[in-house]
């Protein structure tokens, strides 16, 4: 909790002394869910609504929901979005992730990982 | 993001009975299971023409430099100083704050409630963490967490008394719910003593806190003292 001190220091991109974003996955997460609600492929209600669900999903999973786990439900619903509205399947989602895994591990320390196409490959 | 520190597992010999590939291993990168999932979306999305990478890079710098409580403490000064904007602002909000450029991307509707002697206005948001992103930027943690977002319900004078307000005995306590279609935000009375002040002066007192009904205007005279007037 922030309760009470304000912390002031103009120009800081800061909200009121506190990181707008913990990680830049968070950053991202949040981003690519603004950019597909303006791209129609839901409607903000239809996103709050699933974010609702995931937040009460994890809630009844164990996730104490202390705030800091926020973006995990974010990401959870957003993948639930793309996935309902035929943008990406479940299927496509996890063939990507794995691809992602293995560009990470052929990818010496201090270097930049990038994707390639043999990195979908088995 | 890769684990900086994955050579000092190597040197600290973990015993896992698999040496080589062991070493080999540690000399690649790993990403957080959260990274490879924003990845693969991003990845997939951008294929198929969802998103472009730089408009989300400067979507992330505009919410992250631009877009904060100070656009909120502006609304709120030009209120102050401005009867007839106050008065748009009680009518019809939405329009009053997209007059000053702030304006939501998810095309929500905008309700200012005005604290006053008999009422104080706090603003939560139970199933998720509905928060009026235009004027007031991204929510805090404490905001999008459960015990907030329940207990502010139940016991709002409780919640108050631990952002260090107590309003006094008379005061009604109201709790506005916000949703995907309306977000409040609260117009926190000026503070007495800026008589003659202007209005930049005026929104350097509105804090982030103040506009969610669970803090007060800063006091213009931080010493207290009553006197001493600069």
């Amino acid at each position: 909790m922030t309760a009470g001190a304000e912390l002031r220091l103009p120009g800081q991109p800061l909200d009121d002394g506190e990181l707008v974003f913990g990680e830049p996955w968070e950053a991202h997460a949040f981003a690519i869910a603004v950019r597909l609600h303006e791209r129609g492929l839901f409607t903000w209600p239809q996103w709050a609504t699933t974010l609702a669900e995931e937040i009460t999903r994890a809630q009844a999973a164990g996730d104490p929901d202390t705030g800091s786990t926020y973006y995990h439900h974010w990401l959870a619903a957003l993948e639930r979005l793309v996935a309902e509205t035929g943008a990406a399947s479940t299927e496509n989602q996890e063939r990507t992730r794995q691809a992602w895994r293995r560009a990470a591990h052929r990818t010496p320390h201090g270097h930049p990982i990038e994707l390639r196409a043999d990195d979908f490959e088995q | 993001m890769a684990r900086g520190v994955l050579r000092w597992a190597v040197m600290g010999g973990h015993g896992h009975g698999h040496g080589h590939d062991h070493d080999h291993d540690d000399e690649y990168s790993e990403l957080d299971p959260m990274d490879v999932r924003v990845r693969a979306l991003e990845t997939l999305l951008t294929e198929k023409g969802y998103v472009d990478p730089a408009a989300l890079d400067e979507l992330i710098d505009t919410y992250q430099t631009r877009i904060g409580p100070r656009n909120g403490a502006r609304v709120v000064a030009r209120a102050w100083v401005d009867p007839e904007f106050r008065d748009w602002l009680r009518s019809d909000a939405t329009a009053a704050i997209a007059s000053l450029d702030y304006t939501g991307r998810q095309g929500e509707h905008m309700v200012a409630v005005e604290q006053t002697d008999d009422t104080h206005n706090m603003v939560v948001c139970t199933l998720c963490s509905c928060y009026p992103w235009p004027v007031l930027g991204l929510p805090p943690t404490w905001y999008k967490s459960a015990p907030y977002r329940s207990r502010v319900v139940r016991d709002p004078r409780g919640v108050l008394a631990e952002f260090g307000v107590t309003p006094p005995d008379g005061v009604e306590l109201r709790v506005w719910d916000s949703t995907a279609e309306i977000r409040y935000v609260v117009i926190p009375q000026r503070p007495e003593g800026t008589e003659g002040w202007s209005e930049e002066q005026l929104a350097e007192l509105v804090t982030r806190d103040s506009m969610i009904g669970v803090g007060l205007p800063l006091d213009p005279m931080p010493l207290g003292s009553g006197g001493n007037p600069t």
